[in-house]
């Protein structure tokens, strides 16, 4: 690494260039990182804060759309209690709703029905739990909107109220929108479009969205399906039924896609140009007696001094980034793990550029060494 | 004295049928450890592809080569490379000195390279040669003379067998030319090295301890004197 380091420092007007460059990249990745996790919680942290392995929709439902177009008879929930391995199965209702809380606020909830007191129904940060008819548990988010333990919540346009009596702890979101649970018949009530006072269907009773299922180990999800009538997805695959997932995300992974490729190219291109500058030099180091190997490891570990050094600068650059846009409704987490990630491919990507590059090293002729010179 | 240099029936070609080239015919030579010779001729004759032979860059297509003791037949890239490093001392036109490096880790870069059986303090070389004054200035920094000077101490730092020196004043003025040759011819009496230098210089060969002239890849002595 005698070469390298002394390299590096003797032609740092180019080295940093490019550093910046890669800095960019890396600081880039950050940011959509960054958006990625943002957007997924956005769309889906409702769902994931659930402590469900699968959902039962309703048979050969749109898998893009099932959580807003399946209706599940409520037997299926009792077929599904009766399979191997499932610990529990509830009913689990959802419909998204526009609502105006009595003191002007303006929200879009999607409700979520569960049953009173089953393992669906959540846990609060303050106020109560859900005991009655009527009552709402919102999202932390929704408490950031304005919206108060002991306000009175009204959904258009059918006119029905709720009172809201618990503020659950971290993000509730669902298809960008904040969730409030609900009691299961309420929930039904709301999904069939019963205005206050009606007289109500007795079938709106017996009609939900999904059967939720709880199942410590292995479970046999087709052959509930088969005795049940539905189609099942664990929860995992049903983020991609919550309204605008899987083409955020696959957006986003996209343009990552992309990024590393860019960098990676940019990165092999700058140490093939500075390989081939080099190669005269590179020829009389060779007829000195160094080896190819020596050569080689040399210039590789040049471009990972190079790749950690800018990486750390970008991300350094990018958490600070997303530290300001953390406080902007923008949806935007940083989260180590993905960070992490994302640089160490960043970096492995490079390297793999740089070796491409350097690999050229092992193609140069010491002879040339010899005779007249650059 | 023993020989620094064997060569035996050394032929070199180039390409094959109706266009071969032959770089090298036949050549006999050999070179005594603190003996100096020149070699002189006109461009293409061959002086080049000789060096390249000795200095284990190219194998020759016939013929024999010894550095000290070690035949050069069969070796890999890899031993040859060894082998430069341990035995052999390259002196290039204008130094060929790596930009990045001082004076100082021009002179040291060759044990970077790996072990070295009895290596030369870099300090005392650089001293020696008269460069010490300059040892953190880096090539851009130093005259055509300085930077020959810098050459002559980096391939002696491994302690050589044999110096191989392509066109040394190539760069240089007549006095210049006068101090590195006789530097070169200082170290070899001095260190028992066996040097061989191609040169086209008739100015400096009152240096050498022998003059020979290569003519369409013959060897022979020289003529005429300078």
């Amino acid at each position: 690494m005698f070469l390298a380091l002394r390299e590096l420092s003797f032609a740092r007007g180019r080295f940093a260039l490019m550093g910046l460059v890669v800095a960019l990249i890396a600081l880039l990745v950050v940011l959509l990182s960054g958006l990625s996790v943002g957007l997924v919680n956005d769309g889906v942290s409702g769902l994931q804060r659930m402590p469900v392995t699968a959902f039962a929709f309703q048979q050969d439902v749109a898998k893009d759309s099932a959580f807003s177009r399946s209706v599940v008879e409520l037997d299926a929930v009792d077929t599904w209690r009766g399979q191997d391995g499932v610990e529990a199965a509830e009913a689990f209702g959802n419909t998204l709703v526009n609502a105006r809380s009595d003191r002007g606020v303006e929200i879009d909830l999607a409700l979520f029905g569960v049953q009173v007191g089953s393992f669906l129904d959540p846990e609060v940060a303050s106020g109560a739990r859900l005991k009655n008819e009527g009552e709402v548990v919102i999202s932390d988010t929704a408490a950031e909107e304005g919206v108060a333990v002991g306000d009175t919540i009204t959904l258009e346009p059918a006119g029905t109220s709720l009172k809201v009596v618990g503020v659950m702890a971290d993000q509730h979101t669902f298809g960008h929108v904040d969730v409030g649970y609900l009691p299961l018949k309420t929930w039904q009530e709301i999904a069939a479009g019963v205005r206050p006072g009606d007289e109500v269907p007795a079938r709106v009773y017996e009609e939900i969205t999904a059967v939720a299922i709880k199942a410590p180990g292995d479970v046999d999800l087709a052959a509930g399906d088969r005795a049940a009538g539905t189609t099942s997805m664990t929860r995992e695959e049903s983020f991609g039924a919550s309204p605008g997932y899987t083409a955020e995300t696959s957006t986003l992974l996209l343009i990552q896609v992309f990024l590393y490729v860019i960098s990676a190219l940019v990165v092999g291109a700058f140490f093939t140009v500075l390989t081939i500058q080099r190669k005269h030099e590179l020829a009389v180091v060779r007829a000195l007696g160094a080896s190819t190997g020596y050569l080689l490891r040399d210039s590789i570990f040049q471009s990972l001094v190079l790749l950690v050094i800018a990486a750390a600068v970008g991300v350094a650059l990018g958490v600070a980034a997303g530290a300001a846009l953390a406080s902007t409704p923008m949806p935007f987490a940083l989260e180590a793990g993905s960070i992490a990630t994302a640089t160490l491919l960043l970096v492995v990507l490079g390297l793999v550029g740089a070796a491409v590059a350097v690999l050229r090293i092992s193609r140069i002729d010491p002879v040339t060494a010899l005779g007249a010179n650059r | 004295m023993s020989a620094g240099l064997t060569l035996n029936a050394v032929s070199l070609l180039y390409g094959d049928g109706p266009e071969t080239v032959t770089a090298l015919d036949s050549v006999d030579l050999t070179v005594e450890r603190g003996e100096f010779i020149a070699i002189v001729g006109p461009s293409g004759s061959g002086k080049s592809s000789l060096l390249a032979v000795a200095g284990a860059l190219i194998t020759p297509t016939e013929g024999t080569v010894r550095v000290g003791d070690r035949e050069l037949a069969g070796l890999s890239a890899r031993q040859a490379g060894e082998l430069r490093r341990e035995r052999i001392g390259f002196v290039f036109q204008s130094g060929n000195l790596v930009p990045a490096l001082t004076s100082f880790d021009q002179v040291r870069l060759p044990l970077t390279f790996g072990p070295v059986p009895d290596p030369r303090d870099p300090r005392e070389l650089l001293a020696e040669v008269g460069m010490e004054h300059k040892a953190n200035r880096r090539p851009h920094e130093l005259s055509g003379g300085e930077r020959q000077r810098v050459g002559i101490a980096r391939a002696l730092v491994t302690r050589p067998q044999l110096l191989l020196v392509d066109e040394p004043t190539a760069a240089l003025d007549r006095q210049r030319s006068q101090d590195v040759v006789g530097l070169l011819a200082r170290e070899t009496h001095e260190h028992g090295v066996a040097t061989v230098m191609v040169t086209h210089d008739h100015d400096v060969l009152h240096h050498c301890d022998r003059v020979l002239e290569m003519t369409d890849g013959r060897l022979a002595p020289a003529t005429a004197r300078a």
